[in-house]
């Protein structure tokens, strides 16, 4: 096998595909932006397809919030949908309860669940790895009995109903006028454009030294427990806005059931099957694993026998996940960076000037 | 009172069945420090083997042996296939834990293929084998009493195999260190290989003895009483029998009495409520011990 | 007022006396080497000093500063830094990434601002990536600042930790076998770059087999065996002393008896 040690591989597909896509970014997003938003008026898109394409937007969101606790900071969850099912219920309280619009229901759906994220953050100061993730599955189990039980509040097993849809600038959202896919679509990327935000912060990058390796990451003065908190709150907060927006996806119709230990599985999948610490991998892993199971509906229930295979496979050959690689393309420098650099002479690192200089 | 004493019985007989679930997860934890998310599928597989070989007429108790047997090797097949081939490659933990869960997919929806199994319920032979002992107020089921009696034997069994033979302190050796384990000359993936055979085919007898008791069966009855296992497990202490045994009547006994007396909906949970105390009080368990970290 | 010293300090582990009543001192602006056969606790008193480890007993004192009750993040706010005998590196981030998260604790911006990529946060990064390029390419891993730590030689990952250390701004540096899997050409490299690193400024408490390095780079040498200082003194003073060539040699025999 060719690799040049110490070097990211200059040759090979990856490097020649990445550099291309570099090269056109401008060109793809428009591209892509422009599909994106024209998606609700293909006529292939009916009110079926188009809950399945938005629920691949709310997944793909749903894993990036999962993968800043898992992909960057290493810490596994198996409660995700915990956070998701407060959200929700949160959302759809305020606003059937308490007659809130939309819009603050759900910034409150995104701030309750990252106090209970801070709350279940704590016992991570104490409980290490598996320990942890046996903590947020009996948190989900938790939830999941106080949305049955607290009949007063949650309704109980009947769930909540009649959910009142967003309304902006005097106009109802919803799955008719394509309101929700836009609004799905506007939040995901939003946390996508965060999550990359973070991951080249000071956090991101504490995040990712505890994932690799925490005591290199203290003896670097690094307050592990305190970013580990950090992360389970923002991890809970876009689970929670996540839950928030189920709200308005699910025909304005909520039960408990809809947030149990498998959707906490199927969060995970995405963020594994996608690729770990990736935020590429998480619209890509939510695609291939609500498209799966329509694509192969000829497989009866032969498909989710073979989605375990899948699984299995996909862990045995590529357990970084499906994109989840390493970049070829150089670190990122920023305008002002660029700039400095060349007011110290050195001007040689900026990549593309590297090689003449 | 006779429903305080009734609950506790009730939960001594279901905790010890669930301890029986317990040690698969524990002693596979301890040897491989995994969660094994398909354990509770083999328990259904277990169960589903009993109705099987029931149906075909070979009488209740070959059925459970043959069951036994076949569960045993379908959990060392799990590890054998997917899981082995992994620690080969020293891939990262959580690719393991997929691989886990992805096997109880596979299991679960196969049980639940129509010309298999079916999706829906199926009545189970009964293991009320004798007539219910009536004290006072008081039922006991039989089957109950026999969910007591095999899991109590099976677990001494286990506890004198692990601890007085050759195989047993190979296991602790592995348990304590895989690595020295390997030097000294145990073969580690032959107890590895054991273990999830022991596991498996103690699952399966809590399948049996679990569908006896409720008398139905279903493709996802492993799903929650798996994670109940496992909190039970966790609870008394991860790796050790005795921790199982003590965290399995611990779960039983609370889940009871909380369908007494709060409602049927915090049965379920009430496993998760005692772990997630336990593990904020004392982390690693009622009898765990506290791991030395090196630099 | 002394730089560091550290006084008589005992670590024990159950009944295993690791270190045991140790002193020594380091003065700003010298190289000083710890030597001694494995497992002599050279690696413990590096832990020890940078809070990985309580110590039982004794005192240790940095620029005036008591180090026994503080976290490891607060010894490295007051200038101590390490690198690692089994290197830890962050393994899947970029050589330039792990010497930026040995800035964290410079990195003066908060959460907020780090997500909004605020002006503060842009010329503090631009300041840190200036630093961090400046950093490696003094150590001579200029060439590598994209490259994946985990995917670098020995050698080469040897050198980054070092960066990662200068990278917070240490006074004192840590440097545990730091020549370890070099060939000596690259060891012959690193000896002339720990003599910069004391030109410009750090002082170095440095752990290393390679005696070549630690006879010529050395300002004075402490020598441990079985947890207990058996020798200090200058270089020559040192390669002559008898403890010193006994507990090497005792050493020698007893790994030539293990295989």
């Amino acid at each position: 096998m060719e690799k040049r040690f110490g070097s990211v591989k200059e040759n090979g597909l990856l490097y020649v595909f990445e550099h291309f896509v570099d090269a056109w970014k401008w060109v793809f997003a428009v591209v892509i932006g422009a599909v994106l938003l024209y998606t609700p008026k293909f006529s292939f898109m009916t009110p079926a397809n188009m809950r399945i394409v938005i629920m691949i937007i709310l997944y793909a969101m749903l894993g990036m919030g999962l993968n800043v606790l898992i992909g960057y900071t290493g810490q596994v969850s198996l409660g995700h949908a915990g956070f998701y099912g407060i959200g929700a219920y949160v959302c759809a309280l305020s606003m059937t309860k308490l007659g809130w619009s939309f819009w603050p229901a759900l910034v409150a759906a995104g701030v309750f669940a990252a106090l209970i994220g801070l709350l279940l953050g704590l016992p991570t100061l104490r409980l290490s790895g598996t320990y942890l993730s046996i903590v947020t599955l009996g948190f989900c189990e938790i939830v999941q009995m106080i949305l049955k039980q607290w009949e007063s509040v949650t309704n109980g097993n009947y769930g909540i109903r009649n959910i009142p849809k967003p309304v902006l600038f005097g106009m109802k959202l919803d799955m008719k006028n394509g309101g929700v896919f836009y609004l799905t679509l506007a939040l995901c990327v939003l946390t996508g454009i965060a999550c990359l935000a973070i991951r080249n912060s000071k956090a991101g990058r504490a995040f990712m030294a505890i994932r690799d390796d925490e005591l290199a990451a203290t003896m670097m003065g690094i307050r592990t427990a305190r970013y580990k908190i950090l992360a389970f709150v923002i991890s809970a907060f876009i689970t929670g806005l996540g839950g928030g927006l189920y709200c308005v996806i699910a025909n304005s119709y909520i039960e408990p059931t809809s947030f149990v230990f498998n959707t906490s599985i199927l969060i995970l999948s995405v963020v594994i099957v996608g690729g770990l610490g990736t935020v590429r991998g998480m619209v890509f892993g939510s695609a291939l694993l609500w498209l799966f199971p329509q694509v192969f509906r000829f497989l009866n229930e032969w498909r989710f026998v073979i989605y375990g295979v899948l699984l299995v496979l996909m862990m045995q050959f590529r357990p970084q996940g499906a994109l989840g690689w390493q970049s070829t393309l150089p670190y990122k420098l920023s305008r002002p960076t660029r700039r400095l650099l060349v007011e110290r002479g050195l001007g040689a690192y900026i990549p593309g000037r590297g090689k003449e200089a | 009172m006779q429903t305080l004493l009734g609950a506790i019985i009730n939960g001594l007989a279901l905790g010890m069945a669930y301890a029986l679930i317990a040690v698969g997860y524990s002693m596979v934890f301890g040897v491989l420090r995994l969660i094994n998310f398909s354990h509770g599928s083999v328990y259904a597989f277990g169960a589903y083997m009993v109705y099987f070989f029931v149906s075909l007429k070979v009488g209740l108790f070959p059925a459970i042996l043959i069951a036994i047997v076949l569960s045993g090797l379908l959990a060392l097949t799990i590890d054998k296939v997917a899981l082995e081939p992994l620690r080969r490659k020293k891939s990262i933990p959580i690719a393991t834990l997929i691989t886990t869960i992805g096997m109880s997919f596979i299991i679960q929806n196969t049980l639940s293929i129509d010309y298999i199994f079916g999706s829906e319920k199926h009545g189970f032979p009964s293991l009320n084998l004798f007539a219910p002992i009536v004290i006072g107020n008081i039922t006991i089921q039989s089957s109950q009493i026999i969910m007591l009696v095999v899991a109590v034997v099976l677990l001494l069994i286990l506890t004198f195999v692990v601890q007085k033979t050759k195989i047993g302190l190979a296991m602790r050796a592995v348990q304590q260190n895989t690595k020295a384990a390997n030097m000294v000359g145990v073969n580690v993936n032959f107890v590895i290989s054991f273990t999830f055979f022991i596991g498996g085919a103690c699952a399966a007898i809590a399948g049996a003895l679990i569908a006896g008791y409720y008398g139905i069966i279903s493709p996802s009855m492993g799903s929650t009483i798996g994670l109940k296992a496992f909190s039970a497990a966790v609870v008394g202490g991860i790796g050790m029998l005795h921790g199982a045994v003590v965290g399995g009547l611990v779960v039983g006994v609370a889940e009871c009495l909380a369908a007494q007396y709060l409602g049927s909906n915090v049965r379920d949970p009430m496993a998760f409520v005692i772990l997630i105390l336990i593990l904020i009080i004392k982390p690693t368990g009622f009898f765990g011990k506290k791991g030395i970290t090196k630099v | 007022m002394a730089f560091l010293t550290i006084d008589n300090i005992t670590i024990r582990f159950g009944g295993l006396t690791a270190v045991d009543n140790v002193s020594l001192r380091v003065d700003q602006g010298e190289i000083v080497s710890l030597v001694g056969p494995n497992g002599a606790g050279k690696t413990t008193v590096f832990n020890m000093l940078t809070g990985v480890y309580r110590i039982t007993e004794g005192d240790m004192e940095f620029m005036g500063q008591k180090l026994m009750d503080k976290t490891p993040q607060e010894i490295v706010k007051l200038g101590i830094s390490r690198t690692f005998q089994n290197l830890r590196l962050f393994p899947k981030l970029r050589v330039i990434e792990n010497v930026l998260v040995g800035m964290h604790i410079h990195t003066h911006y908060n959460f907020f601002q780090g997500l909004f990529h605020t002006p503060a946060y842009r010329r503090q990064e631009a300041e840190n990536i200036a630093r961090a390029i400046e950093i490696l390419e003094s150590i001579g891993m200029g060439a590598h600042i994209n490259d994946y730590a985990g995917s670098l030689p020995y050698g080469d990952q040897r050198k980054v930790e070092i960066a990662r250390a200068m990278a917070t701004d240490a006074k004192l540096l840590l440097l545990d076998e730091p020549a370890a899997g070099m060939n000596p050409a690259e060891s012959e490299a690193l000896l002339q770059f720990i003599r910069h690193l004391k030109n410009i400024g750090y002082t170095v408490l440095l752990i290393e087999h390679d005696m070549n390095v630690v006879m010529n780079v050395s300002d004075r040498i402490y020598v441990l065996d079985h947890g207990k200082l058996i020798a200090e003194g200058l270089p020559e003073e040192i390669a002559s002393n008898q403890a010193v060539i006994d507990a090497y040699l005792g050493g020698e025999r007893e790994k030539h008896a293990e295989n």
